[in-house]
């Protein structure tokens, strides 16, 4: 018996010259399935596939023909207007991707209506838009420097009647505001960052390195407030924030820092209002 | 006499299990196949029908679940997406390329979620 199952290689309790054919019988199954999987793995057809998955819009658009970006409240630079950039850009994409007719009217004087109503958030609306601002506050210019500051101005988004009377100024469009901080900003700290060096034998290698590093940037933190022209309500509230940090020693413009961060929530803004196709690559297995 | 009926039936049974099992996988390749060469030409809608008949066929075949999923994700029905992708993955979990493809839905279907505020 034990002859006969040594011949067909079944194991027998663990003890003397077994152990080796085992070790060995279990090396070559591993191998196997190894092989097999390596057989099966490049035997895996498949090929890549272009998609665009379609995302629906947040709002849906298909009462308004018009839409009307009224301006901003804004603050926190003097190189750039965030205000006039930002109802220039949104305009501007809007138009090109021929998302509703774009009102093209001046900008509403939203800081000036906001302090004129600020001691009652519910006044009815100025009779003109250009606002009647004091004579001694003419000159002075509005600071903002956060968010903080911004609240004093965020009751006149909620003006009903005002934005109502707008709307039926401008043939009830899609009203688009809310308010835009463009603020420099400073951090310091330690980044990982790459270094490159050559080991003993000249190979090139690349080593995660931290250091302290000073640095400097811009934080663009803007709400959207889309408002219905026909009831003056607002109908969605979006607010996005993007920052960019360059080495202090470089010098970049304010204005081209704040077009790569509006580059950046264009596309969120854009789906709001339209469907958006997102392109990609996918396998399909055979 | 019984029992040897039984057996007899039991070993048939036994032995042609694989052998349908495999005319089943033929068949849901053939789809899976057909399916793939519409879908290159732009015809979504019948790749879908193709893969759905694969998935019907043997419902153990990774790929037509795999291929379902990315068809759902093209047409912007991405719960349907979800489910195939999964399906797919748990019949095949390690498969590095559902996981890829699965892996790029999620991003577009969070991205989609946060906007539904889900």
């Amino acid at each position: 018996m034990t002859a006969r199952l040594r011949k067909t290689g079944a194991s027998l309790p663990a003890g003397g010259r077994e152990k080796p054919t085992l070790s060995l019988r279990r090396r070559s199954l591993a191998s196997l399935s190894l092989a097999l999987l390596a057989v099966a793995t490049a035997c895996t057809s498949y090929t890549e596939i272009p998609i665009e998955t379609p995302i629906q819009p947040k709002l849906d658009t298909s009462a308004f023909q018009r839409i009307f970006i009224a301006g901003f409240i804004a603050g926190a630079n003097d190189d750039v207007d965030a205000n006039m950039e930002t109802v220039r850009l949104l305009r501007s994409q809007l138009r090109n991707k021929g998302i509703m007719r774009v009102i093209d009217a001046d900008t509403l004087p939203l800081m000036e209506l906001a302090k004129q109503n600020g001691a009652e958030p519910n006044a009815p609306p100025v009779p003109d838009q250009q606002a009647v601002v004091p004579p001694q506050e003419q000159d002075k210019a509005p600071v903002i420097n956060d968010e903080k500051d911004l609240e004093q101005y965020q009751h006149i988004f909620a003006n009903v009647a005002y934005w109502k009377r707008i709307g039926e100024e401008y043939q009830q469009p899609l009203i688009v505001t809310g308010a835009v901080l463009f603020a420099p900003q400073q951090r310091s700290g330690f980044v990982q960052r790459e270094q490159e060096s050559y080991d003993p034998f000249g190979r090139r290698v690349v080593v995660p390195v931290r250091t302290y590093m000073e640095r400097k940037g811009f934080v663009l933190r803007p709400t959207f407030i889309f408002i219905d022209g026909r009831t003056g309500e607002t109908l969605h509230t979006e607010t996005f924030r993007e920052e960019i940090l360059y080495n202090a020693s470089q010098q970049t413009p304010a204005l081209s820092s704040y077009f790569e961060l509006m580059d950046r929530l264009l596309p969120a803004f854009l789906n709001t209002l339209s469907a958006q196709k997102i392109k990609g690559t996918r396998t399909l297995l055979k | 006499m019984q029992f040897r009926s039984l057996a007899f039936a039991l070993s048939l049974a036994l032995v042609s299990a694989p052998a349908a099992w495999a005319g089943q996988r033929g068949q849901a390749k053939e789809q899976v196949e057909f399916g793939i060469q519409v879908a290159q030409r732009g015809l979504w809608k019948e790749a879908i029908y193709r893969w759905e008949r694969a998935a019907q066929l043997d419902p153990t075949y990774a790929a037509a679940f795999n291929n379902l999923a990315v068809a759902y994700e093209h047409e912007g029905q991405l719960s349907k997406a979800r489910e195939a992708y999964e399906k797919a993955l748990a019949l095949e979990p390690n498969n590095a390329l559902v996981r890829q493809n699965y892996d790029l839905f999620k991003e577009i279907n969070d991205r989609a979620a946060q906007k539904d505020g889900r």
